[in-house]
């Protein structure tokens, strides 16, 4: 249900496997030999938490089966969450708390002027091959990230202030990062940015092969990571299986090396409604991702598992108008209807005439939160508490409507019509993906609030390719009701959706200048954020941009659906988040309470 | 005599379903597109004569349903109130067959919405979807097997009557339409027109589309019969008279295929209805909030809805005793105009 959701700022297309094979054979020529003897003591992390036991199998569903293993290709969900369990990063984002914490760096310094950060990593640390970690593998990394030729998602994160970051080793345990100019998103940009293993990707690298590298068929002795699980193998159209890295750099509080789990199974379970059916069978353990409406199915029939709500999710669902300037190429009817798209007044009634507790309690079960602004309220450290939460008014509707020309024909049945200055009705289509349910639901909705106001709205589910291909390409809409989701809490996470640049700037994309005011000075204050250190002065910048979003109603923000899981009651430590990876944040601390459960599997 | 009989009786019950269906306004207490967004997937509600105390009432009555504390579908009677169900009752605008307006409904009640057959995801009235859904449906079924019976005899008599490579071609172009991945197609056909698709375009799409679909079979049946009956002395006789070419085949040669035109109707009337309702549950027939049983039934494609609300398959129920009546109508149609299958029975009948 949720896999259409609009891949945001790493969107990059994933380069042609096709050579895999090839590299692959030459890299089993080369295999580097494991060094036995550790050289220096290993400096692990310790983790707060209930102590566990080792041993079981934990098995979770993905909607689809991942594209690859490469995080350098990576950039559907289902590659992300599955190298998330087998990839490290130098400073991670807590998922639960929402804030960074040492990981493969055990601490960062950032120099006064926000322009260099030294970051001190680990000491004795392996690779899940066995090989050690050291700065050289960082230097690696970077320069694998930043290199053109190489079309690393992780590129554009990496060019700020538009230079590359630079980075110099000044021992063997220290690097130091040189950025062009300061970045507001500090340490946090880190997250995410999986240290690759120089002895198994020099070489490929070099002969430009690191593109079709690590695909799911890969060997596991041609794999190595740093993160708690590593490849063990991978069924075609059935399932990939992790085994624990016996070399993982976690222990919990009593030193017992992370993680619990022996394996880690993904099984590849095409649907939603199967998902379901799998979990209740007791196939699989976990289930995320999960619609308001197989929760409650779920949670009617609880017997060895556990439902749990974690709030609202980060994603913001929304209605927009066509607002792109077409110039010669808009026809006369989309001109026309422009003209209403584009007065505030009537973006604003749009919005006071729809019952968004109605979308929350119909669309959701209850289990969302209405949305007036884009950062929803499970974002806690960044939403703006103060934009008003305009109630649902249809008077309130159409005072504006008549303040903005507007007025009402009443038709032979009594039924009102609104028409326009020029005495045309006012009707538009408004589009939205019809593998959503969700989405769909919500258009219904909204085409009956509208009908109060006499507007005609009729809703167009269109496959998500083609709509996406509409509204960001041939522009041949009128409005469209989608959905976002940020994958970081950090307001930089949605810069492509803010700025008037972006891509993703979805009621007018991609636009050489700033077309309003207020879109100039959304671009003012979110470069101004890129820039500014620490955390208040951002959250004022951001809070402006959410009510300059607010007033004008570029998008109409309808609900916010809440994260949804379950899992059996077997699992011990079970956290979820709101943050992605739901509840394989976690992964190396979950482990099973009582072994003969999982034995009799 | 006893065919004659059998045939009259299938004939009433399918006027009389039809009926209820072309009057769905009179018959349907709600406009079926009317949200009751208070009361979503609300159960159907019983109708009861006696009351919780155990008195006797003779005006049937139901007790209001209330949300149960703190969840979104679970219901509970209020038996501290009683909401009498009036007949003929002034309720919502409609325009009974389409253009004569009315007020005037079935039943009705003063105050709480009554929902015979429960609601749906935003508390519309399940009875009310379901018989306006009838018209949609219904409409298609016999606009589309006119269309494919028309097409069907013109290609048909043509393919028979004139032969050689006329028929070669014609039957050809038959195998190929059988041949045809149709839903395919349809999707493809769905992407080129316009996006936005008022119900009434959809509709004569979905018409159109079932009409075009389904003429092969119809023409090779009726080609069957012209080549026999072009041989028949009758024919050839009115031939040596100097008949044209057209009147032989309006006058000879059609008559000779009614039987056969009048069964394929009634066969096929109802496949066209579940053609109707296969493109509504794809999401190519009338679009939302309007319904057709096909549109009804696309709900069900959802897991929680087919484990949690059992009333959301009774438009599937509603089709039913219309294929039985159509079919039964199909049977007695081709026991009283085929004289071998009379003989058949009568000399069964004596022995």
């Amino acid at each position: 249900m949720r896999k259409d959701r609009l891949p945001l700022r790493r969107r990059r297309f994933a380069l042609s496997l096709l050579l895999a094979c090839a590299a692959i054979i030459s890299l089993a020529a080369n295999a580097v030999p494991h060094p036995q003897q550790p050289n220096a003591k290993e400096e692990l992390l310790a983790l707060p938490g209930e102590i566990g036991h080792s041993g079981g199998r934990l098995v979770v569903s993905l909607r689809s089966e991942p594209k690859t293993l490469n995080p350098l290709t990576a950039a559907d969900t289902p590659s992300r969450e599955v190298i998330g369990t087998m990839q490290a990063d130098l400073v991670h984002i807590n998922r639960a708390t929402q804030l960074t914490e040492p990981s493969l760096a055990k601490s960062w310094k950032i120099s006064a002027d926000g322009l260099q950060y030294t970051l001190t990593l680990r000491q004795g640390l392996r690779f899940s091959d066995g090989h050690p970690l050291d700065a050289d593998d960082v230097l690696f990394t970077f320069r694998v990230y930043l290199d053109e030729s190489v079309h690393a998602t992780q590129r554009d994160q990496l060019i700020v202030g538009g230079k590359p970051i630079t980075v110099r080793k000044l021992d063997a345990q220290t690097l130091v990062f040189q950025f062009a100019r300061p970045d507001g998103v500090e340490e946090r940009l880190f997250d995410g940015l999986a240290i690759l293993p120089r002895h198994l990707l020099e070489k490929p690298y070099q002969e430009g092969k690191l593109g079709q590298l690590w695909t799911t068929s890969t060997p596991p002795n041609e794999w190595a990571g740093l993160g708690p699980f590593r490849l063990k193998e991978y069924v075609a159209g059935q399932k990939l299986v992790l085994e624990r890295n016996p070399y993982y750099w976690k222990t919990d509080a009593n030193g017992n090396r992370l993680p619990y789990l022996d394996e880690l199974d993904f099984l590849f379970v095409p649907s939603a409604d199967a998902q379901v059916l799998r979990f209740q069978s007791s196939e699989t353990d976990i289930i995320t991702r999960l619609g308001a409406e197989n929760f409650s199915v779920l949670s009617r029939q609880q017997r060895n598992y556990t439902m749990a709500d974690a709030g609202p999710s980060l994603e913001y669902n929304f209605l927009f108008f066509n607002l792109n300037d077409l110039g010669d190429k808009s026809s006369a009817d989309l001109a026309r209807k422009q003209k209403w798209f584009r007065d505030v007044k009537f973006r604003q009634a749009v919005s006071a005439a729809i019952d968004r507790d109605a979308i929350v309690r119909l669309v959701y079960q209850g289990r969302g939160a209405a949305l007036w602004g884009p950062v929803t309220p499970g974002n806690r450290r960044w939403v703006n508490a103060a934009i008003p939460h305009t109630p649902h008014s249809l008077d309130r509707a159409r005072i504006l409507l008549k303040e903005a020309g507007f007025s009402f024909s009443t038709g032979p049945n009594g039924e009102s019509t609104l028409v326009d200055s020029e005495g045309k009705p006012v009707e538009f289509t408004i589009l939205t993906s019809s593998s959503n349910s969700d989405r769909t639901k919500m258009a219904t909705l909204i085409q009956d609030d509208l009908k109060q106001l006499g507007m005609h709205a009729q809703v167009v589910p269109l496959e998500f390719r083609s709509l996406i291909d509409r509204v960001t390409q041939t522009k041949e809409y009128d409005a469209c009701l989608l959905g976002l989701a940020s994958f970081d809490a950090d307001p930089t996470a949605d810069l492509n959706v803010w700025l008037s640049s972006g891509g993703t700037h979805l009621w007018n994309p991609s636009q050489s200048h700033p077309a309003t005011p207020w879109e100039a000075e959304i671009d003012r204050l979110m470069e101004q954020q890129l820039v500014t250190p620490g955390y208040d002065q951002r959250k004022k910048l951001y809070d402006r941009v959410q009510e300059i979003l607010a007033e004008n109603q570029p998008m109409i923000f309808l609900a916010s659906p809440d994260i949804l899981l379950g899992a059996k009651n077997s699992i011990a430590n079970f956290r979820p988040a709101v943050l992605e990876p739901y509840v394989l944040w976690n992964v190396e601390q979950l482990y099973f309470r009582s072994g003969a459960e999982n034995a009799s599997r | 005599m006893k065919q004659r009989h059998k045939l009259t009786k299938w004939l009433v019950v399918l006027v009389a379903l039809h009926g209820i269906v072309a009057a769905a306004g009179f018959f349907a207490p709600y406009d079926p597109t009317e949200q009751d967004r208070e009361r979503p997937y609300l159960p159907p509600m019983h109708v009861h004569l006696m009351d919780a105390q155990g008195h006797l009432h003779l005006r049937p009555f139901f007790y209001p349903f209330r949300l149960r504390e703190g969840s979104f579908d679970q219901y509970e009677e209020d038996t501290a109130q009683i909401v009498p169900i009036k007949f003929f009752e002034r309720g919502t605008r409609y325009h009974l067959l389409g253009f004569i307006p009315s007020r005037l409904h079935l039943i009705g009640t003063a105050s709480t919405r009554i929902y015979l057959l429960g609601s749906d995801a935003y508390g519309r009235d399940q009875l009310s979807r379901i018989l306006y859904g009838g018209q949609v449906s219904l409409l298609a079924g016999l606009l589309g097997a006119g269309v494919t019976l028309l097409l069907g005899a013109l290609i048909g008599m043509a393919a028979g009557y004139y032969g050689g490579w006329r028929d070669e071609l014609l039957m050809r172009i038959a195998e190929l339409f059988l041949a045809l991945p149709w839903l395919y197609l349809l999707f493809a056909l769905r992407a080129f027109l316009p996006l936005a698709v008022s119900p009434l375009e959809a509709f004569l799409l979905v018409v159109v589309v079932i009409g075009m679909v389904g003429w092969a079979r119809p023409a090779r049946l009726v080609r069957g019969v012209v080549l026999s009956v072009k041989e028949r002395d009758f024919v050839r006789a009115a031939r040596g008279f100097g008949a044209s070419d057209f009147y032989l085949l309006r006058r000879h040669i059609l008559p000779e295929t009614a039987s056969v035109l009048l069964t394929q109707a009634a066969i096929l009337v109802p496949q066209f209805v579940l053609a109707e309702m296969t493109l509504s549950f794809l999401g190519l027939g009338v679009p939302e909030p309007m319904s057709s049983w096909g549109n009804l039934l696309a709900t069900l494609q959802q897991y929680n809805v087919l484990v949690s609300y059992w009333w959301m398959y009774l438009p599937a129920l509603a089709i039913v005793p219309f294929f039985l009546g159509y079919l039964s109508l199909a049977t007695a149609l081709q026991e009283r105009t085929s004289p071998y299958k009379m003989e058949e029975k009568t000399s069964w009948n004596l022995s």
